[in-house]
């Protein structure tokens, strides 16, 4: 699929994932709101319904539980769903058939039944949608035994998480950024396959440690190239995968650097940057040297205007202001 | 009229004694779970299926090995009469290992890949898109397979039963949506929840087939069923049987049953469907008193082995806990 060195976007990454995995699997089909003839919300999946048919690109009525549920009793019976929702604020009128079914009827079944389902949902701000289509609820699912929650941010994880969630055993919820679709870049010949199980260290660095994921590592890496300018070098771990947790690779880098800041774009109350807080206290308390530092979104539902928007999200300056704090500066 | 061996029930001696036996052996098999839950050998919630055997005994002729079911929290009949071994179901109410669940389940939430018994599920409403998207798969990959879901009267005020007899018309998936109307969703009576309390017009208004049926008449439920079935398998879409039934004990065993008068108890008790099956039988002459004797015995040697099963298992060493939480292989 990449045969050479090529400029891509997120939206296409995503699209040509899909299209390999209908092209590889005869089980696999996608099914959502709009996916088929209006080309999906986002556009992700436009032309697909003209190339595989409406048996394997469905769309679906907008009854998330139903389909969302459809898709779980789907993986029972031996097919490989993909069920696309909007986004993850529509996930919630799903939030039964996804926590009660997909969740625990592995473990409440003994074992004896599977869910080889792959959700794939929107998240996140950015596009001035306002309260009801831009949270990022994605820390809610990781808090899940029995879900596997992942968040490319990449565009080599856009290519290639959904395979590797097709062939994980177990219900995989992939989310995507709103504000990542747009992402253009090189996807190198010898990019993929990835995994779904560890963090990333996207930029090596000695003096602090900002840990992030989905939406907001692009700000973070501009924040640690703004922090570089003045001499402090951050390393950058993207963890890629909320659930499992890869912890190891967050504490082996704070050992090193001995300073932490998490960026989140969920709000910080029993959020994942809580999470990754407390991995650190129980994990590297003694090795830190600052107290952990959090940059959060705003507690308020994500407002409409564009500049109330923007303030209440994690953005560059913030970064760089938690991490000269950390730094004692 | 294609008059096709599957369509009809065989009304023979011995197929009527089965029947019999079959709602014989739920019903025997509760009464001694609702003595253990009273000698505290069964835990949580116990919810009896006593006087709704017609209904899953009646139902399941219909069924293949191939076909999939989908029950929900009052579901020992369902599973009994589908097939799962009685041991194992007893073992599950005792939490044990050898549980079909692996006691990870209990009461509620009985799973067997064997017989095709895909739960047990204790949110109401919860199974119907499951049972929507097995007939999905199964139709996709051209099975000749359906889905069978059974659910009280209570689901119908869920959206989940909107969105499936919705979904799976628009697709005719080959869903048999079996509705046990006993008229109290837990204490709440059917009027005093629905605006309109036919639920088979319910189901009509998506363009989904349905019908009402005598629940506590096994022969009724198993002639509809059979009809039915017949229908989905030729590729008419989803059907909806609404069953009339009735509950004879408590919702659950912490239920003192407020809500409803003991008159009307006794009155739905007449209709007990398995003295109905029995007296018309005997009154056909197709049962004696050793049939029944022999049933009886039967089927209390088969508890009796069931709780001696269950006695015996295993408590699972806590070291295996978080087991099937996740798959222990990397990729499928």
């Amino acid at each position: 699929m990449t045969d050479a060195v090529r400029e891509i976007t997120y939206r296409d990454a995503v699209r040509e994932a899909i299209r390999e995995a209908l092209l590889a699997d005869p089980r696999v089909f996608l099914m959502g709101e709009d996916v088929g003839r209006y080309g999906g919300c986002y556009a992700v999946t436009k032309g697909l319904l003209d190339e595989f048919g409406p048996e394997r690109i469905r769309d679906t009525p907008l009854s998330e539980s139903a389909f969302v549920g459809a898709g779980i009793g789907a993986a029972l019976g031996g097919m490989r769903p993909i069920v696309e929702i909007m986004t993850v604020n529509f996930s919630l009128l799903a939030l039964d058939q996804i926590v009660n079914n997909a969740a625990t009827i592995r473990h409440m079944s003994g074992g004896q039944f599977a869910v080889p389902l792959v959700i794939r949902m929107a998240t996140g701000a950015g596009r001035q949608l306002a309260a009801q289509h831009s949270h990022s609820l994605e820390g809610w699912y990781a808090h899940i035994p029995g879900l596997k929650v992942v968040t490319p941010a990449t565009l080599e994880d856009a290519r290639f998480m959904l395979a590797a969630a097709l062939s994980d055993p177990n219900p995989v919820l992939i989310f995507e950024h709103v504000m990542l679709y747009n992402l253009s870049g090189v996807l190198p010949p010898d990019a993929g396959p990835v995994d779904i199980q560890s963090a990333a260290v996207r930029r090596v660095g000695q003096h602090l440690t900002l840990i992030t994921y989905g939406g907001t590592l692009f700000k973070t890496l501009h924040a640690a190239e703004a922090l570089a300018k003045e001499g402090i070098e951050a390393e950058v771990i993207d963890l890629r995968v909320l659930r499992p947790l890869d912890a190891e690779t967050v504490l082996t880098s704070v050992a090193k650097t001995r300073r932490a800041v998490i960026v989140d774009e969920g709000w910080r109350s029993g959020s994942v940057s809580a999470e990754i807080s407390a991995r650190i206290m129980e994990g590297a308390f003694w090795e830190l040297d600052a107290p952990v530092g959090r940059v959060c979104s705003a507690e308020v539902p994500i407002p409409y205007p564009h500049h109330l928007e923007e303030a209440a999200l994690p953005q560059p300056a913030a970064i760089v202001a938690a991490a000269k704090a950390t730094m004692g500066g | 009229m294609n008059d096709s061996h599957a369509m009809k029930p065989h009304l023979s001696r011995e197929h009527l004694l089965a029947l019999l036996r079959a709602m014989v052996r739920i019903r025997r098999f509760e009464e001694k779970c609702a003595e253990l839950y009273q000698q505290e050998k069964i835990r949580g919630f116990l919810h009896l299926y006593i006087g709704e055997e017609a209904i899953a005994v009646g139902a399941m002729q219909a069924l293949t090995p191939t076909d999939a079911v989908v029950a929900t929290y009052r579901e020992h009949g369902h599973a009994l009469a589908r097939g799962v071994s009685m041991d194992a179901v007893m073992a599950e109410m005792y939490g044990k290992a050898e549980g079909v669940s692996r006691g990870r389940g209990g009461s509620m939430h009985l799973f067997d890949a064997a017989t095709g018994f895909y739960g047990g599920n204790a949110i109401v409403g919860g199974g119907l898109p499951l049972a929507v998207g097995l007939a999905l798969a199964d139709k996709m990959d051209k099975r000749d397979s359906i889905a069978a879901c059974f659910f009280g009267e209570g689901a119908v005020a869920e959206g989940e039963f909107h969105e499936c007899l919705n979904l799976a018309e628009l697709w005719r998936l080959p869903v048999l949506f079996v509705c046990e109307n006993n008229l109290y969703a837990m204490g709440t009576r059917l009027e005093r929840s629905e605006s309109q309390p036919d639920i088979h017009i319910k189901a009509q208004s998506y363009n989904v087939p349905a019908e009402v049926v005598d629940g506590m008449d096994v022969v009724a439920v198993e002639a509809a069923t059979r009809r039915v079935c017949a229908a989905i398998r030729g590729g008419a879409g989803p059907a909806l049987l609404e069953c009339r039934t009735y509950r004879f004990r408590a919702h659950s065993m912490f239920d003192p049953q407020l809500y409803r008068d003991k008159a009307e108890v006794e009155e739905w008790k007449h209709r007990d469907p398995i003295d109905r099956l029995a007296s018309w039988m005997r009154e056909t002459g197709v049962l004696h008193d050793s049939d029944v004797a022999a049933i009886e015995a039967e089927v209390a040697a088969e508890i009796e082995h069931g709780v001696a099963f269950a006695e015996n298992g295993h408590w699972e060493p806590i070291a295996e806990l978080s087991r099937d939480v996740y798959a222990a292989e990397a990729t499928q």
